[in-house]
């Protein structure tokens, strides 16, 4: 057990949407394939994912939106980071999120997004590929 | 490396967060050097006041942590919160929900929470989580609050590590207090009935107090049993004023030095086996005979207990 560190990643709701299916599917999913999942429950302010982020020093961060808000609050949340010395957070998005809005998300620091239908198995091999060691 | 980690021990006792966020990784997950910053950290530790929580699930007790922790930000103390959910035994992975129900002292700049899994330890807290503590009382913290898993029966070690035990419970758990057994409820400071607008609640605080009056505390403590509704509110102003109660009878009383001085005991005895389950492990590879003693006790020609006395006088004579 010793010096062996834990993947801990963090499932958050930013927005107004009330629709957390999918964040509760992941949730679960990342915790059976051995990490500690924090969830935040819904309606998170980007301040506030990123205090809990800071705290709970993750590695992960996975993002669900439903709102159309993302635009705004995706790349608020990686700034935030970014001016808390978080910048090695992985940060994932998903939800409803169109095709065309996609590049610039990434442009923002979103590594990647994954839509509806994306398998869980997906979303936990890409962490374990892309965490930086 | 040694410059940037003096630093973080720097930042940390300075309040910083992600100073203490990164030193209490370091320390749950046992990476190198963690020994090395619970010993500078030591010494500024002591400060804060540790009350626990424990209890069955679902009785609110994340909530109520919640309620008392932004009554304590409003009159002015820094928080740090420690809540612990179980880790799966088979895939050693957490769903750590605390926070959900902890949503007034999110954005307070007073309030430090940290979520943790068991990782294998029973009793409802994690190994890691006495050495947490510390991190957050070094760092400034006037309250520590440590929220237990809540399995109900096996929470006895939350009351050795911390100053102030809460033992909350819900009216409609079944059995009258079935749920408060043996253990729990020696272990109680304070007795919650949280969700006390629901039916049965004047009835469970009775029960409590019968129960508390057949087993009077030793300590000339009477431990009150308080009746709360977390999610209004109500009952966390007197909640907080009977832990203060509690916190002057431990002080007045020389009770406070005394029960820190038998954690302490606790502790050194606890590291002390640590490290000699360790060298016996390391040792014990070592010793070129054990396959043939393993051979003559699988052969019944020797037993295992004469042998142990035996491989003690060979890790001794070494």
């Amino acid at each position: 057990m010793a010096g062996e560190k834990k993947i801990r990643a963090m499932v958050a709701k930013p927005g107004l949407d009330g629709h957390d299916r999918g964040a509760k599917v992941i949730a679960r999913a990342l915790r059976d394939a051995g990490m500690e999942v924090i969830y935040t429950g819904l309606r998170q302010t980007p301040e506030q994912i990123v205090n809990a982020a800071i705290q709970e020093d993750i590695d992960v961060l996975l993002l669900s939106i439903h709102s159309g808000a993302h635009n705004h609050l995706f790349p608020a949340i990686v700034d935030g980071l970014k001016e808390k010395g978080m910048e090695k957070v992985l940060v994932m998005g998903g939800g409803v999120i169109p095709q065309e809005d996609i590049p610039n998300l990434k442009n923002a620091g979103i590594s990647e997004i994954f839509g509806p239908g994306t398998s869980t198995e997906t979303i936990i091999t890409y962490i374990k590929e892309h965490l930086p060691s | 490396m040694r410059s940037l980690f003096m630093e973080l021990i720097k930042e940390a006792l300075n309040g910083s967060e992600r100073a203490i966020a990164q030193l209490i990784t370091m320390v749950e997950n046992e990476l190198p050097g963690w020994m090395g910053a619970m010993k500078q950290l030591y010494p500024h530790t002591g400060n804060a006041y540790l009350i626990g929580f424990t209890g069955p699930t679902g009785t609110g007790k994340s909530t109520l942590v919640d309620k008392v922790a932004l009554t304590l930000c409003n009159q002015d103390w820094s928080v740090g919160i420690i809540a612990v959910d179980p880790s799966s035994p088979f895939t050693g992975g957490a769903l750590l929900g605390d926070r959900i129900r902890m949503r007034d002292i999110t954005n307070k700049e007073k309030v430090f929470i940290r979520s943790l899994g068991t990782r294998g330890s029973l009793g409802g807290i994690s190994q890691a989580t006495s050495d947490i503590i510390k991190i957050l009382d070094a760092s400034g913290k006037d309250f520590i609050l440590v929220e237990t898993v809540g399995i109900g029966q096996d929470e006895v070690e939350i009351a050795q590590i911390v100053d102030t035990s809460i033992v909350v419970s819900v009216p409609g758990l079944g059995d009258d207090i079935q749920t408060i057994k043996a253990g729990v409820m020696e272990i109680g400071d304070i007795f919650v009935v949280n969700k006390a607008d629901r039916e049965g609640a004047d009835h469970v605080a009775t029960m409590i107090k019968v129960m508390l009056d057949l087993n009077p505390s030793p300590n000339l403590w009477k431990q009150p049993v308080i009746k709360t509704i977390a999610t209004e509110n109500q009952g966390v102003d007197e909640l907080i004023e009977q832990i203060m109660l509690h916190r002057r009878h431990l002080t007045e009383n020389n009770r406070l030095a005394e029960k820190r001085k038998e954690r302490i005991g606790r502790e050194i005895t606890k590291l002390l086996e640590q490290k000699i389950s360790q060298y016996v492990h390391n040792r014990i590879k070592g010793i070129h005979r054990l396959e043939d003693i393993i051979e003559q006790i699988n052969n019944r020609e020797k037993d295992p207990y004469s042998c142990v006395d035996l491989l003690l006088e060979i890790l001794e004579k070494e």
